[in-house]
């Protein structure tokens, strides 16, 4: 019988979720051993014309990392959805937006004028910016456009699972790939980590008040960090509660609250907002102007609360934006 | 922007989804109503039993299903039913209207008023005010804009599926653009 065929793809990522897979270390050989890599472009050297050829539905599966921001990364989502059976969404950035995705606060034109004329690093005195198309020596060699609005990969296409993570963990992917191999895949749609909050598995549970009572925000590099204490009980935002565990806390095991990259849990639409109603509700002021003095000491909502989902969100992006 | 557009922004009226606490405010609003107080008829009144109850996500899932505006009505300070609901309420909301300017949208599309079971009278003041406000702002509809956005993605379809039809291949259904609301499903 031949070997199931997988394929690994990248969009807008860093590239961490490419380390993940390599990260599985000595268990990757046993991966390796039990299917067929069709396509890996940054390990590995196969054409997009080798998947193009392929029979539709012939993969069966594509772990698919990074968020969809350019018209290349769309077409690709697109041709791997068709030829595969399962399309993963894999880490934050396919599942939410991600880091990518805070890029929906601001237009094409802000982007694209700070990146190649206004960032500190660049020297471009002709402002010269990439052209879709250009003449050479009578070749037209093209490329990809950029997309006004970040997405997450179930915002383009068909998706069957989610791994959740900013990287997914090695344990979180081994699973995935041995729900797949050996066909015990949950509901379609599932995001294939636990469905319960982060403080579930966190070593600082012990010491989470029953009743959060904040004065005041800190962040992390102002203050002396506990190792031992719940983070929230230290006036520090963790995103535990609101957040899906399975990474078994290694953040806050490393004595750095959670950023939330894991995504919210099923019953939640909006982790940002659920995030912004468990921390406020429980500020201990009940003036208006002592509660806004608070609060100040969160000088980024939307960076934090949206740190990986901003994309996903209820409202996806800045709503004022222009799209052309 | 085509004459059907315009005729619909013309038609436009403020839509306003209002969350009302069940001990002050909704039966305030019971009130003005049986005190035959007139209104302006541009709220839809959503009975919680606290404001308290009023988790953020609320607001903003009204406004992005294409409410122009949130009206959150609660009991006045130290007289919450549940104690201390409408302070939570107060504290969210201040975050909330913090965070919306940097989503792109108006803070004064969503209000917050504390109004007792005996103020008939204010209920038809603040939504009076409240409509006024968001005729001033004009509409804020989401649900097109959404729908704006994923045009850019509509070419690269029509591009695959006219791929398709020239080679005599099905058209691959999943290719299609999903909205946000397919997406969520």
């Amino acid at each position: 019988m031949p070997k199931p065929k997988v394929a690994f793809y990248w969009c807008a990522s860093c590239g961490g979720c490419e380390e993940t897979v390599v990260d599985l270390a000595e268990d990757i050989l046993g991966v390796v051993e039990k299917v067929d890599i069709v396509l890996w472009p940054v390990a590995m050297d196969f054409k997009y014309k080798d998947i193009q050829a392929m029979p539709d539905k012939s993969i069966l599966a594509t772990l698919l990392n990074g968020a969809i921001r350019s018209t290349e990364q769309e077409e690709m989502a697109h041709l791997l959805r068709r030829k595969s059976q399962y399309m993963i969404a894999y880490g934050a950035c396919a599942h939410l937006g991600g880091i990518p995705g805070l890029a929906n606060q601001f237009s094409r034109e802000q982007l694209l004028k700070f990146v190649y004329e206004d960032a500190p690093s660049v020297v471009n005195d002709q402002k010269t910016r990439p052209q879709p198309k250009f003449t050479d020596q009578g070749r037209e060699p093209t490329l990809p456009l950029l997309h006004h609005v970040v997405r997450a990969l179930d915002q383009v296409v068909e998706v069957d699972y989610y791994v959740p993570g900013c990287p997914p963990t090695p344990k979180v992917t081994k699973a995935a790939m041995t729900a797949l191999l050996e066909n015990r895949l949950p509901p379609k749609g599932t995001v294939l980590a636990p469905d319960v909050a982060l403080c579930d598995e966190c070593p600082r549970k012990p010491t989470k008040p029953t009743n959060l009572s904040f004065t005041e925000f800190k962040r992390p590099h102002q203050v002396q960090l506990d190792p031992e204490k719940c983070f929230l009980a230290q006036g520090i935002v963790c995103m535990g509660p609101a957040t899906r565990s399975g990474c078994e806390a290694a953040c806050t095991a490393g004595n750095m609250p959670c950023t939330g990259c894991f995504g919210p849990t099923s019953r939640v639409h909006d982790q940002g907002l659920k995030i912004l109603s468990s921390l406020c509700a429980n500020l201990v002021p009940k003036d208006p102007a002592e509660i806004a003095k608070v609060l100040e000491g969160i000088p980024d909502p939307v960076g934090t609360f949206y740190r990986y989902g901003l994309a996903r969100s209820l409202v996806r992006r800045r709503v004022d934006l222009p799209v052309e | 922007m085509n004459d059907a557009a315009q005729t619909a922004d013309a038609a436009w009226t403020p839509r306003i989804v209002a969350f009302f606490c069940n001990w002050c405010t909704y039966t305030a609003a019971d009130l003005a109503g049986v005190s035959r107080m007139k209104y302006a008829p541009n709220v839809r009144i959503i009975r919680l039993m606290c404001s308290g109850r009023v988790d953020p996500q609320f607001v903003m899932d009204a406004l992005a299903k294409g409410a122009d505006g949130v009206l959150i009505g609660g009991c006045h300070p130290n007289d919450c039913h549940y104690v201390e609901g409408n302070y939570k309420c107060l504290r969210r909301y201040q975050m909330l209207r913090r965070m919306l300017p940097e989503l792109g949208i108006e803070p004064e599309r969503v209000r917050l008023e504390w109004i007792s079971a005996a103020e008939g009278e204010k209920v038809k003041r603040v939504i009076n005010e409240m409509v006024d406000q968001i005729q001033k702002l004009g509409p804020l509809g989401l649900p097109k804009k959404f729908e704006l956005w994923d045009r850019e993605m509509e070419h690269l379809a029509h591009q695959v599926q006219a791929a398709d039809a020239a080679q005599g291949t099905p058209t691959c259904t999943h290719g299609q653009t999903q909205t946000m609301e397919t997406a969520h499903a």
